[in-house]
């Protein structure tokens, strides 16, 4: 089973200690051993990007940053045998940030991406 | 339900998330200690046991795999400590016993430190897939202990019986035990040929998965995906090795067509017929990454197929395919790896490259082989290359003779319609 997790800040009052960030790199370097991590990544500040709409039959580009706090930071792609891995490996990545990054605030979305399981034949 | 027990519940499925991730590295560490797999898991074991009673009460620790790890880990001390004790007592009586020497307090604290348990999960899957094991005993006890799959789970998707399960993991245990397979790495001289037991296991799991001879049961998917696990995680483990890199590569790459391989009704699609945008493409990206590794670091019977399968993955459509440099591909493979359903392979692949004339002549070399007497890729093979040609009425009875041979009910209806239309312009894929 496949899951998308994505790691966004609420809040953010100091730069990220350098600590945190080699200690994610060991995590990442764990998880990809463990055959469980197969893909993720930093997410620039929205400031870079843009939001797109369709609405009203008119579709629309809007530059960023986004108005809301709340800016998506990373993305992550594990391959687990249950949600309950995949939110075993986010919450580990969660407790990163709660114990090392002091008065951080975040919040993480773990979605299982559909696969073929999903479109197997009924047996 | 109330809110306690679903507390209680999502903590059940706690343990067992924490489980599944950390098993393999603490019966590792816990066999090295121990030097007995068996012993080393029923220790393991124990602490999910105590993990199971404890956790839902209490919470999940701080460090849910450190805990299991040094509760195993302290049940194995005991253990020793008793064992030791009880060696001293046989030794007061005079009576001869093969010891060990006592561990002392500062080996067992670094037993289970994190820099040697990768070298300890080396040594749990060279162990598991030794060769004095069975091929089938092998696949169990590496799915048991290096999947932390329940036997009930290794039967379903093995489509055997429970038991039979349960005997060949206790059987493989005992073999190990009585023949005295030592806890260790291969000596350097025979590396290669454990390492190749190794990637056997892997590619056999896999490939139970991937080609469903028969049955259509959900967890012949994970069955793949557990396979590309164990792969990845030897990736980890060898860094240097060509051939897991090139494993690798080939199942990442294999894994990427599953989403285009069955049609809506179940029924196969074979490779040329696939609609490629269905392709998981990060898959097909982290196998052509693997490739690289590999071919960087050498070549053998893993990089080669691999190899084949990127020049598949790197078509956009099928009339892209660059069927010489498989054809090349395949030589070589034969070559290094000689084999008649690789020489079946490569006839498919000249058929396409230089055309059918040359592809049914080595078809017409392999006849007689007796691995392939009940093959049914054989006569379907045969059967595409002279249609190709013109041959209608000998591409209907090599058809026909397909499907007689097949146990796959759906590949049984293909090769039916074939035989039915044997000039439909399908064109020949791989033997899958």
């Amino acid at each position: 089973m496949r899951y998308l997790t994505l790691l966004r800040a609420t809040r953010t009052i100091a730069p990220p200690p350098p600590e945190l960030m080699e200690a994610i790199m060991q995590l990442g370097e764990e998880a990809t051993a463990a055959g469980a991590l197969l893909d993720q990544g930093g997410l620039a500040p929205s400031a870079e990007g843009a939001r797109m709409q369709v609405a009203a039959g008119k579709l629309s580009v809007t530059d960023g940053p986004f108005a809301e706090a709340k800016e998506m930071i990373s993305y992550a792609v594990y391959e687990v045998r249950s949600k309950e891995e995949a939110v075993e490996w986010v919450s580990r990545f969660l407790k990163l940030h709660r114990d090392m990054w002091p008065g951080w605030e975040g919040e993480s979305e773990v979605l299982r991406v559909f696969g073929p399981e999903d479109f197997a034949p009924p047996a | 339900m109330g809110v306690a027990g679903r507390k209680r519940q999502a903590s059940r499925e706690a343990v067992e998330a924490v489980w599944r991730i950390e098993s393999a590295r603490i019966v590792a560490g816990l066999a090295r200690l121990v030097q007995d797999i068996g012993l080393a898991e029923e220790l393991a074991q124990d602490a999910l046991v105590v993990a199971l009673e404890q956790w839902p009460r209490e919470g999940v620790p701080a460090n849910p795999g450190g805990w299991l790890m040094s509760t195993a880990k302290h049940r194995a001390v005991d253990l020793l400590r008793r064992r030791t004790t009880y060696q001293r007592k046989l030794q007061e009586l005079g009576r001869e016993v093969e010891s060990r020497p006592d561990p002392t307090e500062a080996e067992l604290a670094a037993a289970l430190d994190s820099e040697r348990i990768d070298d300890d999960l080396l040594r749990l899957i060279f162990t598991a897939c030794h060769p004095v094991l069975p091929t089938e005993g092998r696949v169990a006890l590496t799915l048991r202990l290096l999947g932390g799959l329940r036997t009930d789970e290794i039967a379903r998707a093995f489509l055997v019986s429970e038991p039979t399960v349960g005997q060949r993991i206790t059987r493989a245990k005992r073999t190990l035990a009585a023949k005295r397979v030592p806890f260790e790495l291969p000596p350097r001289a025979e590396l290669a040929d454990r390492l190749g037991s190794v990637l056997e296991v892997v590619y056999l799991v896999f490939n139970e998965g991937y080609s469903a001879t028969a049955g259509n049961d959900w967890t012949r998917p994970a069955l793949c995906a557990e396979a590309l696990r164990l792969g990845r995680i030897l990736a980890g483990l060898m860094p240097e090795q060509a051939e897991v890199h090139g494993l690798v590569a080939l199942l990442e790459l294999q894994a990427s067509r599953i989403p285009a391989r069955t049609g809506p009704d179940g029924e196969p699609v074979l490779l040329p017929d696939q609609d490629r945008r269905r392709w998981d493409r990060l898959l097909v990206r982290r196998g052509l990454a693997a490739l690289d590794r590999a071919e960087s670091l050498g070549i053998g019977p893993y990089t080669l197929q691999a190899a084949i399968a990127a020049c598949h993955a790197r078509a956009r459509t099928a009339a892209e395919t660059d069927w010489v440099r498989i054809a090349a591909l395949y030589r070589v493979l034969v070559h290094v790896s000689p084999s008649p359903i690789i020489e079946l392979n490569r006839a498919v692949a000249v058929g396409n490259a230089t055309g059918p004339a040359d592809g049914l002549a080595i078809v017409d070399t392999l006849l007689a082989e007796p691995v392939l007497a009940a093959y049914p890729q054989l006569p379907a093979v045969r059967g595409d290359l002279l249609a190709r040609l013109g041959r209608q009425e000998e591409a209907r009875r090599e058809f026909t003779r397909a499907a007689e041979l097949t146990r796959n009910a759906q590949e049984r209806a293909l090769f039916l319609h074939r035989a039915a239309a044997p000039d439909a312009d399908a064109a020949p894929g791989p033997v899958e």
